[in-house]
């Protein structure tokens, strides 16, 4: 059956529609990370194939130290904490508590970065030498560039929630909520990087 | 990427070029982006399909007298990759899903139009970068699967930009992904369910959580790829180490979903077409949705029946053969449903019906050979023969193409308002169901008796067959003549058609023709059986529109 509705109601409709706006993006959002995921879920598969069928050849090197990767895995985890204090505060109107936060987030994105290039040059090994290497650059590598880019997109938020100019406010969190959602995704996919590469 | 994301915005829309000149466009309106989709895919068709008969004239003779040896297998890569992802999966997933899904949902535009649009034009300059490969060291020759190591050792360059440009084209096919997905669940107007939903919604829904599960997974893999190529590295190359069974996993992982991402929205758009020509309701609505979803899980743990001779452990082939098995039974139910839609309707024979039920007939034979190719025994003698091919074309051309040309005549009115020609859409029908069957029912005798594919020489007892193929080619080269001719001709001066010539009850025709550019002058309808035909309530309301 086809019914057509009233005027007054598809009005209404509009409305909501508008007020359900953010709910969308980020739900768009969600999907995007989804997709994202499945590349480095397609990475681990191929290396834990490698690692369960292809044997290092002989004098092959591939060792990797705990210290670097397990600070680093500190400094993401309390990176997560401190961009969601920078969102209960901007909730809150503190402009400044949250640029405080921010700044902290990005400084420890790039302290990670500076610690990831450290190991890379402290490495027995380089990027052809042998296939597990070859994996170990793609996957860390690929992820650095995730981090890199969510270090990128928290300046700007910094940018943005200036108090008085600030395009970003307590009205219009979506920004800040969008990069606080890819930032958690990025730490979450270091926490199984660094199970799967580094303790397995 | 908050530039990227933006709401339907009718402040936009205003400052957009009119007439033909939208169509060059950096539109957002999802009508204009459908078309633009529509019509690159079709000169891309027109591009790949010059490729087709270029190999269809190699293989009239047994030597390799046309063109060189790797002439031949940069002019099948091409071929392969530009019919995949230049005319199969934008035409049949961005084309009609853009154009048909708001409509479907009750919305004015998708959920991300700037993000659509961006979408879109990654197409064409990635399309182009890939054609115009050829002209620099030679395009990619591996094939569209590029194994390694053959796609290791073949000249670098084609291969790369056929990397690059399939990336960008995985990169667009994700955004119209994620796009469908919104607008499908979150776009929907109030008071519209699921499960009133046309059924191209759901299918575009399952294609589009397979496009976003899997693409991904070959966008990484082409990205090792490439590292093999450029910096020497080893993943796939076993000389340093790799394992080239790992880049197949990975590809097929994709590559066997790409399969129903090209299938399935054809199976929602002959789910819409058949009830219109039919005058009756869509058979087994809810069973139809079962097996879509059905499909699309199943669809993610069956690739390894492409690997089945890649030295394939006795249990994977076991779990795979079986898993592929049962894709035939969500696949059955529809055929069935399809048949059963037919069955006691008042069919109208024209050109679109004509089209569907060519679809319904080749769909089924492309369907037995696919359960034939999943079992072992059969597969490893079949395994890279002419059977793949005649099997591969029988569900991509016989089932997806002809229900892009049945789908071009059933919504040509939609668009211009115009009717198309039915003896002229008649005859294009005859000659391409011809033409089709001649071309690649023949092949599947070529690969049970060994013809190996890829390969522009054979063994001389197979040319007779060949030959028949090449004509049956020819037959399909020239069935392009009548549709091009109907289509200009009908724009030119075609019949008024009104705004619904076929009496259809489905959202987009409770709007003038062609519609407006926020679709509903006023509210959207609200249509709670998109199939109640036949029914009397139903036609009441019909007569009250009209
Ligand atoms: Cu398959």
């Amino acid at each position: 059956m086809t019914t057509l509705n009233s005027s007054k109601e598809i009005k209404k409709d509009d409305s909501e529609l508008n007020e359900h706006h953010e709910d969308f993006r980020m739900f768009g959002l969600i999907t995007f990370l989804i997709a994202d995921g499945m590349t480095f879920a397609g990475f681990f598969a191929a290396y834990l194939t490698y690692k369960a069928v292809n044997p290092l050849p002989d004098g092959a090197i591939y060792e990797l130290e705990l210290p670097i990767p397990t600070l680093n895995t500190i400094l993401l985890l309390v990176s997560s904490a401190t961009f969601h204090k920078a969102g209960k505060a901007l909730l809150k109107n503190k402009n400044s508590d949250t640029q405080k936060w921010l700044i902290i987030t990005a400084l420890l994105g790039i302290t990670f970065l500076i610690c990831q290039l450290f190991e890379y040059f402290n490495l027995p090994f380089g990027l052809i030498d042998n296939l597990f290497a070859s994996t170990f650059y793609a996957l860390t590598g690929f992820h650095g560039l995730h981090v890199t880019l969510g270090t990128l997109m928290i300046l700007i938020i910094y940018w943005q929630t200036r108090p008085k100019e600030g395009r970003i406010t307590s009205q219009n969190m979506f920004p800040l909520e969008a990069v606080e959602l890819y930032w958690h995704f990025v730490d979450g996919i270091w926490v199984i990087l660094f199970i799967i590469l580094y303790l397995l | 990427m908050t530039i990227l994301i933006d709401s339907p915005d009718s402040n936009n829309k205003s400052l957009q070029p009119k007439g033909w000149l939208r169509y060059f466009s950096f539109s957002l309106d999802h009508k204009v982006i459908g078309i633009q989709y529509l019509v690159c895919g079709f000169l891309f068709y027109l591009i790949g399909g010059t490729l087709a008969s270029a190999i269809r004239i190699e293989l009239a003779s047994p030597i390799s007298d046309f063109m060189p040896r790797d002439v031949y297998n940069q002019v099948l890569t091409l071929h392969g990759t530009i019919m995949i992802f230049l005319w199969i999966v934008p035409v049949v997933n961005g084309a009609f899903g853009n154009y048909l899904i708001p409509f479907y949902v009750g919305a004015r535009d998708m959920a991300f139009p700037r993000l659509n649009a961006v979408a879109f034009w990654l197409i064409p300059p990635s399309g182009l970068m890939l054609v115009a490969s050829y002209f620099v060291e030679g395009a990619a020759q591996a094939g569209w699967t590029a194994y390694p190591p053959l796609s290791i050792t073949t000249p670098q360059s084609g291969q790369i930009i056929w990397i690059m440009s399939v990336l960008l084209l995985g990169g667009s096919s994700i955004f119209g992904g994620i796009n469908f997905i919104a607008t499908i669940i979150k776009l929907r107007r109030p008071g519209l369910k699921l499960m009133q939903l046309p059924m191209y919604c759901w299918a575009m829904l399952g294609t589009s959580l397979l496009v976003v599960l899997s693409t991904p997974v070959l966008a990484g893999t082409l990205i090792l790829l490439s590292f093999d190529i450029v910096a020497h590295t080893g993943f796939f190359n076993p000389v340093l180490g790799g394992n080239v069974v790992v880049y197949q996993h990975l590809f097929w992982f994709y590559s066997h979903p790409a399969v129903y991402i090209m299938v399935l929205p054809a199976f929602g758009l002959v789910s819409e077409i058949l009830p219109v020509h039919s005058r009756k309701p869509l058979f087994g609505y809810t069973t139809m949705v079962f097996s879509i979803m059905g499909i699309v899980v199943l669809g993610l743990v069956v690739w390894a029946h492409h690997m089945f001779t890649s030295g394939t452990p006795p249990w994977m082939r076991l779990f795979f053969t079986i898993a592929t098995a049962f894709i035939a039974v969500p696949t059955g139910i529809k055929f069935f449903n399809w048949v059963a839609t037919l069955w006691g309707g008042k069919i109208s024979i024209n050109s679109a019906m004509l089209f569907s039920c060519g679809f319904i007939i080749n769909f089924v034979f492309g369907g037995i050979t696919g359960v034939a190719l999943a079992q072992v025994p059969f597969d490893i003698h079949v395994h890279d023969t002419y059977f793949v091919v005649a099997h591969f074309h029988y569900i991509v051309y016989g089932g997806t193409v002809f229900i892009i040309f049945s789908s071009i005549y059933h919504w040509f009115p939609k668009v211009t308002g115009k009717l198309m020609s039915e003896k002229l859409g008649i005859l294009h029908f005859a000659i391409t169901f011809i033409g089709f069957n001649l071309c690649f029912a023949p092949q599947h005798w070529l690969g049970l008796n060994g013809m190996p594919r890829r390969v522009a020489e054979y063994d001389p007892q197979f040319q007779f067959v060949n030959q028949i193929s090449s004509i049956g080619a020819l037959l399909m080269a020239i069935s392009t003549i009548p549709f091009l001719l109907n289509i200009f001709l009908s724009i030119k001066k075609g019949k008024d058609s009104g705004d619904n010539p076929w009496n259809a009850l489905t959202p987009e025709w409770l709007t003038s023709s062609p519609p407006p550019v926020e679709n509903w002058e006023g509210d959207a309808p609200l249509v709670e059986e998109p199939y109640g035909y036949g029914k009397p309530i139903s036609q009441e309301n019909l007569i009250k529109k009209t």
